[in-house]
């Protein structure tokens, strides 16, 4: 049984094609056979990130018009023969697909790999009907901050509307000395706000931009990486098995802490 | 000792009633209670309106200490009102024990508009 799932935020800059690259690629690596797809029609981006760019020839734009077979438009990956893409139209608009065509194509893609992740555009208009028309699962992505996490309530609640009913939270970019000084939303303040199941969280971590810098995604590098091993977790919940969160916790035993203990404060 | 203690708390200080993490949240607390109710802000106004003058028939509030929003938890919206009563308008209540402006607004035409 393939599964299809949209991974979708609201709002842009999140952490949408990051996560669809590192999650597509653990999975790959675990043996399954993934299909990525870049539903973000205009603004492709899941190429780069991928390293996968100038081996881009057709698109989903020329096999929906039948000029190209399907096969002929997914790029397969160079490192990892279970991982393939299927790039979005760079010089199209996302209104020129509808969402049924969006569930023809995923539907073939669905019988023949594992795992079909749609990286959806940002913003809740036609592109983004068009990622989830297919999806059965969804992914919502956020990071712990007060626009994102709005966006994300919002998209949460178009998922629902659109009977995708599987819907997880992965919680990007957490950063757990802010979060130790009150600065930032905890993983368990973001969770009550939407208070939908918690699929991970990916703490904050420069090696992500390196990454992305060189197109190899997280998960591949090897030297493992926080987040590379946070995707790696996301990857093993994802298939079912029961992953204990990072502990991500600051010792609050922090200099000023201790002499506060010392002098017998509580 | 104390004044030790009193001298690093003002140093630094640990925040503990208004941090910015407080802050969001409460924010988000609100903002989505609207969003997800789609209640403009005008209707709410009027509900808020509507619903004072009927308590107010019964007992005097006091203005200042007034709170009405909506917040929501789980998934579940609910309309918050902490209405402080001055004192109880014991007149109105045993003169008519059916008020007649009570119509206008019952306790369920509230729920159902949430």
């Amino acid at each position: 049984m393939s599964r299809v799932i949209v991974i979708t935020s609201g709002k842009g800059g999140v952490g949408k094609t990051t996560s669809t690259a590192n999650l597509g690629m653990a999975l790959a690596k675990r043996g399954r056979r993934v299909a990525v797809v870049d539903a973000d029609f205009g603004l492709r981006n899941l190429d780069l990130l991928l390293g996968l760019e100038n081996r881009v020839i057709y698109t989903a734009a020329e096999a929906l018009a039948g000029e190209c077979r399907l096969e002929q438009a997914l790029v397969k990956d160079k490192r990892q023969p279970n991982l393939v893409l299927l790039p979005a139209a760079q010089n199209r608009t996302k209104d020129s697909i509808t969402p049924d065509q969006m569930k023809k194509l995923m539907g073939v893609l669905a019988t023949k790999f594992d795992y079909v992740f749609i990286d959806s555009p940002a913003g809740i208009e036609m592109g983004f009907r068009n990622a989830i028309a297919a999806a059965t699962e969804a992914i919502v992505v956020t990071t712990p901050e007060i626009a994102a996490v709005r966006d994300a309530d919002r998209v949460v609640g178009l998922l629902e509307a659109h009977t995708v009913h599987n819907t997880h939270l992965l919680i990007n970019r957490l950063r757990p000395l802010m979060v130790a000084a009150n600065d930032m939303m905890s993983v368990e303040d973001v969770q009550e706000i939407l208070a939908i199941p918690l699929l991970g969280v990916i703490p904050d971590d420069e090696r992500v931009i390196v990454s992305t810098n060189r197109g190899e995604p997280l998960v591949l590098s090897e030297t493992p990486s926080i987040a590379g091993i946070a995707y790696d977790n996301v990857v093993r919940r994802l298939e079912g098995e029961t992953v204990e969160l990072l502990d991500f916790s600051v010792n609050s035993d922090s200099w000023v802490g201790r002499i506060k203990k010392f002098f017998g404060s509580k | 000792m104390t004044i030790i203690n009193d001298l690093l708390e003002r140093l630094f200080p640990r925040n503990e009633s208004h941090t910015s993490r407080d802050e969001v949240k409460l924010r988000l607390q609100q903002i989505l209670a609207q969003d997800r109710t789609d209640l403009p802000p005008d209707k709410l106004e009027a509900l808020r309106n509507e619903i004072l003058s009927i308590v107010s028939q019964y007992v005097e509030l006091d203005s200042e200490g007034l709170q009405f929003s909506l917040q929501c938890n789980q998934r579940v919206t609910s309309l918050i009102a902490n209405l402080p009563i001055r004192r109880v308008k014991h007149d109105t209540i045993v003169s008519s024990p059916t008020p007649e402006p009570q119509p206008q607004l019952g306790n369920t035409s509230i729920t159902d508009a949430l």
